[in-house]
């Protein structure tokens, strides 16, 4: 049995009887971790949820921002970590889908997608290929632009690994539906895909850990049509222009069930649904089968009393079933009736609302198991030149090119920044003068070693891409993914990342607007690093986003911020510690997230005064990193950096922006104003990279070269797989 | 001079056809829902990207089979301009309307890029304001791009001076590397490359402007 003895006992209390074995079905999807939230649900409060642009925050299919001139942008992020790791091509396409149905639930046209992955390591091939399909396979033919992302390489994600798929979609502010079931006597329809046996307890098994016979689960991962979505998507867009829908809901997690009972409580009303009418893909299914049935591309929705023509009229144009299967009643219950018979009667508020809320032990300190200091000082390396050839080849900093390019970033002719291009994706609103920004981060390696400033970094480096690209960040959504919730230490990362998520998500001022949390992401007992993945959302005028790349030679080269100290404890987090000494130790950089918040302030404006011609704020990696991305096949740099050689070239502190100008005293000027540091670290040049320190030259590499090792590394390490 | 923009289920670069159409060349444009039965009212007929019918089968396998199509095929006899970029070019295969076929592209995954081509031809009312050699920058995004013809058919669509464009470095594995054609009568073109996305400097190039700029001289004429 899924549920526990004392949450069976609540069940009989508030059914005030014993459940049938369907009810009892019902309850466990909808009170699973998945569906209920239930040991995330006290500290999820925390977090800020107010701001003068939301319009709608958590609790909806997805949250929305209003950006003026009656436009209204809805976005969310959502994981689909289990059913990837059991079946990756259908679990990450089906991961897309079901963020794409939030989206245009709520009237929505999705116009952006992004995905933050998570793998053990580049030679799980067929894992990794499987992912990139799923993804391109869904997006590509349901015409939405995947415009970004991050991939990322740990072996703790080797059991567990993680597809969190963010949209984002457009809407008239009078155009919105909420999924809010209202009207005594409105039918209930069913439209899209027919039931089948595929998805079943999918949010049960997302909500435990997995086991040797993890692999038998395959029956539970959905599989996806993303042509039937994109009709889906017209369809729904084209009805609800009718005016005779009042509500509608797509049935994602726990399908029918959750579908009818959110909608339901939401509107504090009752549905009656007769399984008999429910299109179904094959004979013979039993109630319980069709109620936790996760088919792909479903909706259920509640229309006008007599208008029920009008709906039909256009699901019959795009060729999909839509049968009214019910009816919204007075008495506030869901009732399913299948071949005449009663098959179970709940209260919609004891299974939407009454989920048991737990408040888990966590008053220790977070699992971590690596040493605060450095092992040893860290060493003079011999060769700088190739201590960076390796980290631009290694998994997690190389080029993503080879997955990208599999994604269609330009479908519907709005992305003015696509992947690489600049910090932030861009995508412009084509009915107004504004474009929206947006950025996906998440760092498990500085939120193992300390949850709460792990997760305030992740804040803080993308409010930093919005603000590099010019934007303002207006509101964020979060993916928690972290492990077994029942483990005191891991509860305590959980509790400190969602507090440190909160005060940095207040300072920067974006509110969360909602999200999803994964948790039992551990298999035979090995949990993943905490990785909470921020997706934040920025405004700005529609223009030529500033880009990574150096635009011209003899252009000032300028670190916006300064160099900003970092100690040897703190380098212990660095990706040069991970893949030149292959260590880990000590803390996450150290964040003033009042200074980052100036040197936003500050390159906000340098953008508005078009003084930047290139702009990359400095992350994994550090200056040698960034200096190497920003060079194009003709254009390198040569700069001056003091302090501890390997320290000073790659350590990641945050608050920083490299730029380049022609302007550099202007530049200079508008730090003053806010209080920041500037410094002129060099020029661009033709054709080579030259980092110097003091009379030394610690690196020295033609841009072909380290263009070449950047690019080329995924692609070899991929080749063949399929 | 007005253009339709065929609707298929499944086509998802109408929107942008529709938007270059009258956004950056101030075409009337109408979206034209794929149950139509004549299309006497169009001047160009564009046949969109996307994923008609899911693609399921073969790519534009069923969409030939749609109600539009038989319009199509009459609107072309009668001299009508089509075009058709990508799925749309794939439909034309498969219809019959342009000779060889599309398949898989040769390292068999979706390609998204900015790629080079080159005019061939500047000898059609697609390509008349085009600059023979001269590159063009456009994005590709196609799965199944690779075209393929018997060498008697490249043969003639050479000798036929009906290869519109090539690519520069090509990334598909197309036979001879062709990314575009013309039909004998060199009313209908297609062609794998989204030049509707490369129409304004906001996306990055203009490159694709002189093949509508053409279009529109052709029927002005």
């Amino acid at each position: 049995m899924i549920l526990t003895e004392l949450e069976y006992e609540k069940v009989k209390t508030l059914l005030d009887r014993e459940p049938t074995p369907t009810e009892l079905g019902v309850f466990e999807v909808m009170w699973s971790e998945h569906c209920s939230y239930k040991s995330s649900r006290i500290h999820l409060k925390k977090l800020p949820t107010q701001g003068k642009y939301i319009v709608q925050g958590p609790g909806e299919n997805a949250g929305v921002i209003g950006i003026g001139d009656g436009w209204l942008i809805a976005f969310k992020i959502e994981s689909h970590n289990h059913p990837s790791y059991i079946e990756p091509f259908q679990g990450a396409a089906t991961g897309v889908g079901g963020i794409l149905r939030d989206i245009f639930t709520m009237g929505a046209r999705p116009i952006a997608v992004m995905d933050s992955l998570r793998f053990g390591s580049i030679d799980q091939t067929r894992l990794i290929n499987g992912v990139v399909e799923g993804i391109a396979h869904y997006g590509n033919c349901f015409g939405v632009p995947t415009v970004g992302g991050e991939t990322v390489f740990e072996p703790c994600y080797s059991g567990n690994p993680l597809v969190n798929v963010f949209a984002l979609g457009i809407c008239r502010e009078d155009e919105i539906f909420y999924a809010k079931a209202s009207g005594i006597g409105n039918p209930v329809i069913y439209v899209g895909a027919k039931t089948g046996r595929d998805g079943i307890h999918g949010a049960s098994m997302a909500s435990a850990e997995f086991t040797e016979e993890s692999k038998q689960k395959r029956p539970n991962v959905q599989v996806g049509d993303p042509f039937l979505e994109k009709l889906l998507l017209e369809a729904c867009l084209e009805a609800m222009k009718t005016g005779a829908i009042v509500a509608i809901q797509d049935m994602g997690a726990a399908g029918l069930t959750s579908s009818s009972c959110e909608m339901g409580s939401r509107g504090g009303v009752g549905i009656d649904i007769d399984l008999d009418l429910v299109p179904q893909r094959e004979p013979g299914m039993t109630a319980y089968e069709m109620l936790l049935s996760e088919s792909q591309e479903r909706m259920l929705l509640v229309a006008e009393k007599g208008r029920e023509e009008e709906v039909f009229k256009v699901f019959k144009k795009w060729s999909l079933d839509a049968v009214t299967i019910g009816v919204v009643t007075p008495d506030g219950k869901l009732r399913i009736r299948h071949h005449g018979k009663i098959e179970a009667e709940i209260p919609n508020a004891a299974l939407a609302d009454e989920a048991p809320k737990y408040d888990r032990p966590h008053n220790v300190k977070p699992y971590r198991t690596a040493p605060l200091e450095a092992p040893a000082p860290v060493p003079d390396s011999k060769d700088l030149n190739a201590d960076l050839l390796k980290l631009i080849g290694s998994p997690d900093l190389s080029s993503k090119r080879w997955i990208w390019e599999q994604y269609d970033y330009l479908v519907r002719s709005n992305t003015l920044a696509g992947p690489q291009a600049a910090d932030a994706a861009v995508v412009r609103i084509k009915e107004t003068d504004q474009s929206i920004a947006m950025s996906l981060d998440g760092n498990g390696r500085y939120c193992y070693l300390d949850p709460r400033e792990g997760a305030k970094l992740a804040v803080a480096e993308c409010c930093r891409n919005l603000a590099t690209v010019g934007a303002l960040p207006v509101a964020a959504t979060n993916n928690l993914n972290f492990g077994n919730p029942e483990r005191p230490e891991i509860m305590a990362q959980l509790v400190e990342a969602i507090e440190g998520i909160a005060e940095a998500c207040t300072h920067f001022e974006c509110p969360i607007t909602g999200g999803n949390v994964s948790l039992y992401n551990e298999t035979l007992g090995e949990g993943i690093y905490p990785t909470p993945v921020l997706g934040i959302i920025g405004l700005m005028k529609t223009e030529k986003p500033v880009p990574i790349a150096f635009q011209s030679e003899g252009a000032s080269v300028i670190l916006l911020g300064g160099f900003r100290d970092s100690s040897e404890t703190e380098f212990g987090s660095s990706q040069y510690a991970k893949v030149i000494l292959n260590q880990l130790w000590g803390t996450p950089p150290k964040l003033d997230m009042a200074y980052e918040k100036r040197v936003h302030e500050a390159m906000r404006t340098i953008v508005a005064e078009g003084l930047a011609e290139s702009a990359h704020d400095l992350s994994d990696g550090g200056l040698a990193v960034t200096l190497t991305e920003s060079c194009t096949s003709q254009l390198g740099a040569t700069v001056q950096l003091n302090g501890h050689a390997a320290i000073a070239a790659f350590h990641e502190a945050p608050s920083r922006i490299l730029l380049t100008t022609h302007a550099p005293e202007a530049i200079a000027e508008i730090a003053k104003t806010n209080s920041i540091d500037s410094v002129f670290i060099g020029v661009t040049i033709k054709a080579r990279l030259q980092i110097h320190h003091g009379d030394k030259t610690l690196i020295d590499l033609p841009v072909e070269s380290l263009k070449q090792t950047f690019e080329q590394s995924l692609p070899r390490q991929m080749k063949g797989a399929s | 001079m007005r253009a339709g923009v065929i609707v298929f289920p499944g086509s998802n670069r109408d929107h942008d056809a529709f938007h270059t159409l009258t956004a950056n060349l101030h075409v009337p444009t109408d979206l034209v829902w794929h149950d139509q039965t004549s299309l006497s009212a169009y001047d160009l007929i564009v046949l969109p990207g996307g994923f008609s019918y899911g693609d399921y089968l073969r790519c534009g396998a069923i969409a030939r089979f749609s109600p539009v199509m038989a319009a199509l095929k009459k609107f072309a006899a009668d001299g009508g301009l089509v075009f058709g970029i990508c799925n749309g070019f794939q439909i034309l295969v498969e219809a019959g309307l342009l000779p060889g076929a599309l398949i898989r592209n040769r390292n068999l995954r979706f390609i998204c890029k900015t790629i080079a081509l080159t005019t061939s031809t500047t000898n059609s009312p697609f390509t008349s304001k085009l600059i023979r050699g001269k590159l063009l920058n456009v994005p590709i995004a196609h799965g199944e791009g690779q075209y393929f013809a018997d060498p008697q058919t490249l043969d003639e669509l050479e000798a036929e001076d009906r290869i519109a464009f090539r690519y520069l470095d090509n990334p598909n594995g197309s036979a001879r590397d062709i990314a575009g054609i013309l039909n004998q009568q060199r009313n209908i073109l297609g062609m794998m490359p989204h030049p509707e996305d490369a129409c304004e400097p906001l996306m990055g190039s203009t490159d694709g402007l002189g093949i509508f700029e053409s279009l529109i001289t052709a029927v002005r004429q």
